[in-house]
């Protein structure tokens, strides 16, 4: 038997430290850090408003349905019901916007090995547009199957155009290369933009709507858009946290990932669906809240490195607290006026997309 | 058995054929070197192997034809070191090298501590443990050619194709490379397929070479056949000598086709 043959044979034990060394893992620490960030944004989500309510009667409330804390009695009725029909569900669904957009950031960036990609990159937010844009100005406040269908719009919109994009792609480049797949989603957008630009401008009465819309928000989302978002959010992040080593792996490229026996159109695929999903459902429901899907996982590349088993976790949980903070301060800087949360973000993302190429620039990517 | 049998083999792009009808046999443990000028179709019947190309006609690993087998099966048969492996800027060689297990998991699949393990020992046979946590943008060209072998050695194979392994590589680097691959073969029995365009050196290293010309098999056999002055005349059109080295295989020296003048050769 050969001399690595035997090594080969030999007894499984632990690998050496150096090789450990090496490899990407989870740091517990910045994973804490980030549960921490959620639970310092989530509490102060909760807490700032216009009507003051104290930490105390924030824990009160909080702990008022568990029957052995007895809290109940003491709870402000007043309070409460602004607690958990306002404040906590915005609380909850920015912070699944936020840990959406943000995963669905980095698969995109891992799917197209393509730093700059964003949730978007396939029409996604055109589409949205484009269906929101169609509800609101021919048929307001209607609803379907118990359901606006302003969301439904924006959501059906978002799928085909990133349906559309793929499709053209496939005709176009039979998918050798993402190259192919990138410029259809340009076109697409460019497209469904054209059509929107359209409407919105030949339907003027809707068109303080529209805006909103596009700039995004989650003042009107109570739980109602909490549960109808969930259900999308929860597959489409399972479904990318299993594909965190394919990502890594796809970043030798299609050509070497292939002789490792791995197919990169169908990872693509089962990524971009995924991702598109979830996105297409936090789109509906919020609006296309810019800049979150890029800041998040690059922020996070250059706290921790770049393997997609560290960086799609952490992009959830920073992504999440990120923008219920970001939502604070949308409803707290111009008080009593809201912000759009959209130009928050955009606010906070412009500049950091300019030291994000500027860094990217220097390391000759 | 890991022999490789390539029968009528064609490949075109579009309408472009790269290389027609091409038969070879490569036997197991074999080292087959696909020499031939450029454009002669040595690095697309690699690709071929691998089913990175379409190909007309069938080719079989071990009696097995490549086109019915699974991405994951036939990466578990062959692995590839391409010419230029992409290396991604800030991961580590471990991480890299474990990427060769991929054929070894489930879509979903984890490595566990036996993959580690593998990776292990081949970073220590190839003198690369002490950089398994470095980022593959620090190392050198030596270092970062062993870590594309390494990363193909690990998905355990026994065919290895390697796409030109010596190219950008300094004279010491070029025979570290080469040393290491032939030592691999005669320790694991790999049968080694290598598309190479240094004469001297595939008839060094390789048992047998294939000569190709525009994507046409011209001349197969031991280096002391294929290696003659009048073929390397005829089909590089290029004026050399070719040395016997005594049991270490041939050497092709090139020389000028006109002599220099005295005064260059003597000078005063």
């Amino acid at each position: 038997m050969s001399s690595l043959g035997r090594r080969l044979s030999r007894p499984v034990g632990a690998a050496p430290a150096a090789l450990l060394q090496g490899l990407p893992r989870l740091p517990w620490l910045w994973a804490l850090a980030g549960v921490v960030a959620l639970l310092f944004a989530a509490v102060l989500g909760v807490l700032v408003g216009p009507v003051h309510i104290s930490l105390g009667a924030v824990v009160r409330t909080l702990l008022a349905p568990i029957p052995w804390f007895g809290t109940a009695g003491s709870v402000d009725p007043g309070q409460a019901s602004i607690l958990w029909s306002l404040r906590i569900p915005r609380v909850v669904l920015g912070a699944i916007v936020g840990g959406m957009l943000a995963t669905a950031g980095a698969a995109y960036q891992g799917v197209f090995r393509n730093p700059l990609a964003d949730p978007y990159l396939l029409g996604a937010a055109a589409g949205a547009n484009l269906g929101a844009t169609l509800a609101i100005a021919f048929a307001p406040g209607s609803s379907l199957i118990g359901v606006n269908v302003v969301p439904l719009a924006g959501f059906v919109g978002a799928a085909l155009a990133v349906a559309g994009a793929y499709a053209l792609g496939r005709t176009v480049t039979g998918l050798r290369n993402t190259t192919g797949l990138i410029l259809a989603g340009v076109a697409i957008a460019a497209f469904f933009n054209a059509i929107q630009t359209y409407i919105q401008q030949s339907q003027t009465n809707s068109i303080r709507q529209v805006y909103s819309w596009i700039l995004g928000r989650l003042v009107t989302a109570g739980w109602d858009g909490v549960l109808l978002v969930l259900p999308y959010v929860v597959i489409s992040v399972f479904v990318i946290l299993l594909h965190r080593r394919l990502l890594d792996a796809l970043s030798v490229g299609d050509e070497e990932v292939t002789s490792l026996g791995i197919s990169a159109r169908r990872v693509r695929l089962i990524v971009v669906v995924a991702a598109t999903l979830g996105t297409a459902a936090v789109v509906a429901i919020a609006g296309t809240i810019a800049f979150v899907g890029i800041i998040i996982p690059h922020t996070v590349r250059l706290l921790v490195g770049r393997s997609y088993r560290v960086v799609i976790p952490l992009s959830l949980l920073f992504g999440a607290s990120f923008l219920v903070l970001a939502d604070t301060a949308a409803r707290t800087v111009a008080a009593p006026a809201e912000l759009p949360i959209g130009v928050i973000t955009a606010f906070v993302g412009a500049p950091f997309f300019i030291v994000v190429m500027r860094s990217t620039r220097a390391a000759a990517l | 058995m890991s022999n490789v049998v390539l029968r009528k083999v064609t490949i075109a792009y579009e309408s472009d054929v790269v290389v027609s009808d091409l038969d070879l046999n490569i036997a197991s443990g074999e080292w087959l070197a696909l020499i031939g000028p450029n454009g002669a179709g040595k690095t697309t019947i690699l690709r071929a192997i691998s089913r990175l190309v379409a190909y007309e006609g069938t080719i079989e690993i071990g009696g097995v034809a490549v086109a019915g087998m699974g991405g994951r099966e036939l990466a578990r048969r062959v692995a590839m070191v391409m010419q230029e492996p992409h290396m991604p800027e800030g991961m580590s060689v471990s991480q890299y090298v474990l990427l060769g297990r991929s054929p070894h998991l489930t879509y979903f699949g984890k490595e566990g501590r036996a993959d580690q393990r593998v990776v292990a020992d081949i970073l220590e046979r190839l003198s690369l443990d002490r950089l398994a946590a470095r980022p593959l943008d620090h190392l050198s060209g030596g270092e970062r050619q062993r870590a594309a072998i390494a990363r193909a050695l690990a998905q355990q194979a026994p065919i290895l194709l390697v796409d030109e392994p010596t190219s950008s590589l300094d004279v010491g680097r070029q025979q570290e490379v080469l040393e290491l691959i032939d030592e691999l073969r005669a320790e694991q029995g790999l049968t080694v397929i290598a598309a190479m365009h240094e004469l001297t050196l595939a008839g060094q290293y390789a048992d047998r070479l294939a000569l190709l010309v525009g994507g046409e098999l011209v001349a197969v056999g031991a280096p002391a056949e294929v290696l003659t002055e009048s073929a390397i005349a005829s089909h590089y059109h290029a004026h050399v000598h070719v040395l016997s080295m005594n049991g270490s295989g041939r050497a092709v020296v090139p020389v000028r086709s006109r002599p220099q003048p005295a005064s260059a050769e003597e000078p005063s």
